[in-house]
């Protein structure tokens, strides 16, 4: 071998090096697709495709000045929800067109709240958290209200815009947050 | 008998794997060490192949599926030849799994097992601990019943206290917008592949550093750690008192692993699997959602917790607990192993255990909660009514109608949620109850509104009455002052 050989970088190395940087490059290329496909939660989300607007039923079937349990199918659903994709809400109708449409899940931890009509009180069965009939916290743990629900009457019907489990950063109303008005 | 050595030989001459296994068995621990204390270890093995063995036999049956999931539980459960012992082995297995796996933690923990070197030992030991944790939340939502639903409802919660990105994260743990079909598809995954994948990998190398390094020693009080001589007093003490690990010291190892997997068979048996509770439907809201078990004393803390410092503890909390346990090795490698001598170690320790056996004690009867049946299951004590005056009775009432008793109890049973009121009249007067049931406070809500003038009166009227017979009723002492006839006291600094 020569002198200069011992400086300059050998034929199998160079092979080898090659080798390896081949098979990075074909795993950022995989990776790509699979990253893509593990943050299409979040991609699907970001879009608003997540809210639409959704019927509950007629007015009529809420009486004034009443607080009743309705329920919803999800508008984005998967192949496997079973009953999962029913999602419950509390509807109260103050007068004529003035509603409040509450997520059942407490704004502590989520749990289904529950409606007293003789004390006005919702309740929750975790943590003990206690809402009045406005939706407004009343005592216990939450940290805010019940999560509220954007409704609209058209042609009789009621709608409410929704579609996600309502969370502290996920609420009921997530346009209304960007407006400005508490959701 | 020569036949089966040669098959064994024709093994080994390829394999070549003799030697090693002989050295591993063979290997010399502390005389001392072979001690029915370091038998926590090599038990939460067994359970671990208890558990993926009877996990494999779950998955013939189950179905990962929001819209079968259930119904494939509870076709096990009576469906198939003991199905529900199989699925009470892997519950009950759980439970013991995380109880040995906290047990080998504390006892390493006293026995300063994480010094020099085995401070990789200890590290990878905390990520195990934080696996067994998440296969027992995992498994908690794949038995997909109405706790499993709202558990991830809790979670979900939780997660989106992150601040900026919580939205993301919500969504990214429920795999879409709300708890479905993809949520229990992720948990699926998680549970039998991701999860266990990494634990066989881990406890690999948990055990290759056990034999590498070798099992920690009996640790003697003033016998210190020292970096630069510990190596060589370790290879002194296994080779001048050192017994071979199989057989000397393997017997107790495998009688407690036996008697731990005939105590999970027994468990399962006679108190069988653990649920499935309801349907996991969300439009049943008549439904008391708990954790299981061991995850009973964090469902205590966020009732506890006051409202401002509950984000801070459920996100800086966790990375302190874990921070620590990962840094304790570095923090304090060297010097003393023995627990006689580390008292700051024992008493964090007992305050560690006393905390979650007090919050885990406390979430068995959950008193934050209110009893939301207590006002039309439990009726008014016969003794509350018994010679009262109409109005008073109607108070009675009242009081079971308007839900009261959903927080307070009166003759033993209602909500612990406020104070239990058969002596209320003692402490309160007839004004401070007005004020109280129409304002609220001290944690009650204002019933003011839900509440019309005479139910006021009635209710107090009632509230009054509950009192001892042998006790006088709460007296307003600026009330004696104004209606009494003589001239009220001078306070003594007056001119």
């Amino acid at each position: 071998m020569s002198d200069q050989d011992t400086n300059a970088i050998s034929r199998r190395d160079l092979f080898a090096k090659i080798g390896i940087l081949l098979n990075g490059l074909a795993v950022v290329i995989l990776a790509t697709p699979v990253i893509g496909y593990l943050m299409s939660p979040i991609l699907a989300g970001d879009r608003s495709q997540y809210k639409r607007w959704i019927a509950l039923g007629e007015i009529d079937e809420f009486p004034e000045g009443q607080t009743r349990l309705a329920r919803f199918k999800n508008p984005i659903t998967g192949v496997a929800d079973g009953e999962t994709d029913q999602i419950p809400c509390w509807v109260r109708r103050m007068q004529g067109e003035q509603f409040q449409v509450f997520a059942v899940n407490c704004a502590h931890l989520g749990c289904p709240v529950r409606w007293f009509a003789q004390s006005g009180l919702f309740m929750c069965p975790c943590h003990g958290g206690v809402y009045y009939q406005d939706g407004s916290r009343a005592s216990g743990p939450p940290p805010r209200g019940l999560f509220e629900y954007h409704y609209k009457v058209e042609g009789g019907k009621l709608l409410i815009e929704a579609g996600q489990l309502p969370t502290l950063s996920t609420t009921a109303a997530l346009r209304a947050r960007k407006n400005g008005c508490q959701g | 008998m020569s036949r089966l050595k040669s098959i064994g030989n024709w093994f080994e001459q390829r394999l070549q794997i003799g030697g090693a296994i002989r050295e591993a068995m063979t290997h010399p621990v502390p005389r001392k060490s072979a001690s029915w204390w370091y038998v926590f270890g090599s038990a939460a093995l067994t359970l671990f192949i208890l558990q993926v063995f009877s996990g494999i036999m779950l998955a013939l049956t189950y179905v990962p599926s929001a819209a079968e999931a259930w119904n494939s539980l509870q076709f096990l459960n009576h469906g198939v030849t003991l199905g529900w012992f199989l699925r009470a082995v892997h519950g009950w297995g759980s439970n013991f799994m995380v109880a040995v796996v906290l047990i080998h933690l504390c006892q390493v923990f006293l026995f300063g097992a994480y010094k020099f070197p085995r401070e990789l030992t200890w590290v990878v030991g905390v990520f195990l601990l934080l696996m067994t944790l998440g296969m027992a939340f995992t498994g908690q939502v794949l038995r997909f019943d109405q706790d499993a639903y709202w558990g991830l409802g809790i979670g979900a919660s939780i997660t989106s206290r992150i601040p900026f990105i919580g939205g993301y994260a919500v969504h990214m743990l429920l795999g879409g917008p709300i708890i479905a079909g993809a949520t229990l598809s992720r948990f699926f995954a998680l549970h039998v592949f991701v999860i266990p994948g990494l634990l066989i990998a881990l406890v690999s190398v948990h055990l290759l550093l056990v034999l590498k390094l070798g099992i920690n020693e009996w640790p003697m009080p003033g016998r210190l750690v020292r970096r630069a001589t510990y190596l060589k007093e370790y290879e002194e003490l296994t080779h001048k008192d050192g017994v071979p690990f199989v057989p000397t010291a393997i017997w107790k190892d495998m009688f407690f692993s036996a008697a731990i997997i005939v105590s999970v068979m027994a468990c399962a048996w006679f108190f069988g699997p653990f649920g499935p509770s309801g349907y996991p439907d969300p439009t049943i809201v008549q439904t008391i959602p708990k954790p299981d078990f061991f995850f009973l004393w964090l469902y205590a803390m966020l009732a506890l917790l006051p409202p401002s410092m509950e984000t801070p503890a459920l996100l800086i909390g966790p990375v302190i607990v874990i921070g620590f346990l990962i840094l304790l090795p570095f923090l304090s490698g060297e010097g003393e192993k023995s627990w006689k001598r580390r008292p700051i170690a024992v008493v964090t320790l007992l305050l560690v255990a006393v905390a979650l056996g007090t919050f885990t004690q406390l979430a068995t009867y959950s008193p934050w909660s209110p009893v939301m049946n207590a006002w039309s299951g439990d009726p008014v004590p016969v003794e509350y009514l018994n010679g009262r005056s109409p109005l008073e009775r109607q108070g009675a009432l009242v009081f079971q109608v308007k839900q009261c008793r959903n927080c307070h109890s009166i003759g033993g049973s209602g909500g612990k949620r406020g104070p239990a009121l058969d002596k209320v009249a003692t402490n309160l007067t007839r004004d401070q109850f007005v004020r109280q049931v129409i304002q609220g406070g001290g944690n009650m809500p204002a019933y003011g509104k839900n509440l019309n003038p005479a139910e006021v009166t009635a209710l107090v009227s009632f509230l009054e009455t509950l009192r001892p017979s042998n006790q006088p009723a709460a007296r307003d002492a600026s009330q004696a002052a104004i209606t009494s006839e003589e001239p009220p006291v001078a306070p003594p600094n007056a001119r």
